[in-house]
């Protein structure tokens, strides 16, 4: 009884009724949409992730789970940044041509020297830029995306315009830089330690050969990032005033909190966080091309969006945006799965963006009618 | 008599042409719990923007804890110890009660900056304790406070205030969108507030309340203060003479 009047003032709480963590319900439609797409391809004679037929030895159908990480990971990784934005009551469009213009900036200063004993033929600068250590790139690619963060951040927060129309200007200016870089070409031939970046493999056998495989890095890059904002999300400052201004910005003023200061923190970190991705983008492919990183912008949010996060802002959760990051890897290689086309998965993959902020505001509607 | 806590000398308020607040006189006691009544419009809210220095004045003085303030914002008006409930509420819906009670000063483990480590266990702690003091009724702490009802949250709004009150506290309509269960928990904070000698000002249109809370009730009729009243030397019917301009006024056919 101590237990179930936990509420104040004499008022019962019962326990049962606790509002359960809306990731419950995300984890809840994951786990459904990897059974329809097995049921489906047991239909067709096939498997989809669970693999008991050919091998004894191992329970998950590993050639497609790896794809499944990988394209995770890399969008993943943005869509941690995009969500903290998100949160606040922002959005960020320009996350994917940030990924461009780092991609082609990160790769000029990874270039070797030699190609097969010939010169680099798509060398961008002079002799100084080539073979340096890996740390240079990385540190550029860094600052790039820190410095398109900033900008946006600035603008947002001191020009007071709309969020859309600050990073959209981003991501067409971003885009252009990515163009007029190399005058459209692609950049290519970076050092073997900048392509070791993506293909290689940080965890070795420590991970009981579940995930064991060669170019695993971006995968342990996202799950490593993905556990640092969960617990700054959570546990820190920084992620109560994010939602404390999504939730209420004057209220948020009101209280002491420097709004626009933390805005800047908030789109200089999503920014950072996209060039994580263009570094590991060019090093996974070993190249960069002006059209990198386009649309990643979108798939980014709809990971968060499916996962739970609020576009009005205040709610929502790096966890949530990891499972939503999932259902939407699970449901595009469901689709190339079943055979079904291209084409078809891109209006499919609309449908869901909408769908799941129906869905949000519908369970919101319901909550408030209690 | 105890010593003066805060004090207006012509606090003046212009609206382009329209004479807002005019030559406001107004002294409060440490300890002391004033009224502050009148119809509408007839600058009370003015009067409590002013000290509280959600706008800037139009001229006057404002001596607050024996300084003349001069405050650019709320926020500094609460760094200095004045701390308000407004009418539109300043809490977080997606934050609980706890977040919401300690907004802007949050308790630590320890401190790194923007990532300083948040002590959740002390703020829940202290929320309870907070509230247990003022008889509030909330289910759980613990769920944001979208789902709850206006009376609760108004609650938990000026429980924050309460919690932290120090020098002053100033509470407009606080009970203006409350049940009666609810106003008589706001009441009984109120009190609470009384006996641990915290100076209030309090802005309502409820007599039947004024009369049993404060010490002392001050008119504000058309923009001027016409009444300044110790709750033993008036009733209702007095106050309603001057809310109305029936006493005091200079501006009525009887006058």
């Amino acid at each position: 009884m101590a237990e179930a009047t936990h509420g104040l003032g004499g008022l019962k709480y019962d326990p049962a009724k606790r509002t359960r963590a809306p990731e419950w319900n995300v984890f809840g439609a994951l786990v459904l949409i990897i059974v329809i797409f097995e049921i489906l391809n047991r239909m067709q004679g096939g498997s989809f992730l669970f693999n008991m037929r050919d091998n004894v030895d191992a329970i998950f159908n590993k050639q497609r789970l790896d794809i499944m990480i990988l394209q995770v990971a890399i969008i993943g990784i943005i869509a941690l940044g995009v969500t903290q934005v998100i949160i606040i009551g922002g959005i960020d469009l320009s996350s994917g041509s940030v990924v461009g213009a780092t991609a082609m900036i990160v790769m000029s200063f990874a270039q070797t020297a030699t190609v097969n004993g010939n010169p680099n033929p798509k060398a961008i600068f002079g002799d100084w830029a080539m073979d340096l250590p890996v740390i240079v790139p990385i540190a550029i690619g860094l600052a790039c995306g820190l410095l398109a963060g900033l900008i946006n951040g600035l603008l947002v927060a001191y020009t007071r315009i709309p969020p859309f129309i600050a990073t959209l200007g981003m991501m067409v200016s971003a885009r252009g830089v990515a163009r007029w870089w190399s005058n459209g070409q692609p950049v290519s031939f970076p050092t073997a330690e900048y392509g070791q970046l993506a293909n290689g493999d940080l965890l070795g056998g420590m991970t009981f050969g579940l995930l064991t495989w060669p170019g695993q890095n971006p995968a342990v890059v996202f799950v490593l990032l993905a556990v640092l904002f969960h617990v700054i999300m959570t546990k820190t400052l920084y992620g109560k005033r994010c939602y404390a201004i999504g939730s209420n910005e004057a209220a948020a003023r009101m209280s002491g909190i420097n709004v626009d200061r933390h805005k800047v923190l908030v789109y200089a970190i999503a920014g950072l966080l996209a060039a994580v991705a263009a570094v590991l983008l060019t090093s996974k492919n070993l190249t960069a091309q002006a059209g990198m990183g386009v649309m990643y912008e979108l798939d980014a949010i709809a990971m968060a969006v499916i996962g739970g996060v609020s576009l009005a802002g205040g709610r929502g959760s790096i966890l949530g945006t990891v499972l939503g990051a999932a259902i939407f890897s699970v449901i595009i290689s469901g689709f190339t799965s079943i055979k079904l086309d291209a084409y078809y998965q891109e209006m499919v993959k609309g449908a869901i963006i909408v769908g799941a902020v129906v869905l949000d505001q519908w369970r919101q509607r319901k909550r408030a009618r209690g | 008599m105890s010593k003066i806590i805060l004090e207006t000398r012509g606090l003046t308020k212009h609206y382009g042409g329209v004479h807002a607040l005019e030559d406001a006189n107004f002294i409060l006691h440490d300890g002391e719990h004033v009224a502050v009544v009148g119809d509408n419009g007839a600058g009370k809210s003015t009067f409590v923007r002013q000290v509280t220095a959600v706008e800037q004045r139009t001229s006057g003085e404002i001596i607050f804890d024996g300084q003349p303030v001069h405050f650019s914002g709320p926020l500094e008006a609460r760094q200095a110890g004045i701390e308000t409930v407004f009418q539109t509420l300043a809490l977080a819906d997606d934050l609980d009660v706890p977040s919401n009670l300690f907004l802007g000063r949050e308790l630590f483990k320890f401190r790194l900056g923007p990532f300083s480590w948040l002590d959740r266990k002390t703020m829940r702690d202290r929320t309870l304790e907070a509230l247990k003091t003022t008889a509030v009724k909330i289910p759980n702490i613990d769920n944001p406070i979208r789902n709850m009802s206006g009376g609760q949250r108004q609650c938990v709004s000026i429980a924050r205030t309460a919690a932290f009150a120090s020098k002053l506290v100033i509470m407009d309509e606080p009970t203006a969108a409350l049940g009666v269960q609810e106003t008589a928990q706001v009441e009984n904070i109120i009190r609470g507030l009384k006996d641990r000698g915290i100076p209030m000002i309090l802005i309502s249109h409820n007599l039947r309340q004024v009369f049993d809370l404060v010490d002392r009730i001050v008119v504000f009729r058309r923009g001027r203060i016409v009444a300044s009243l110790r709750k033993d030397e008036t009733d209702g019917n007095d106050i309603v003479s001057y809310i109305t301009g029936v006493k005091g006024g200079s501006d009525t056919a009887y006058a």
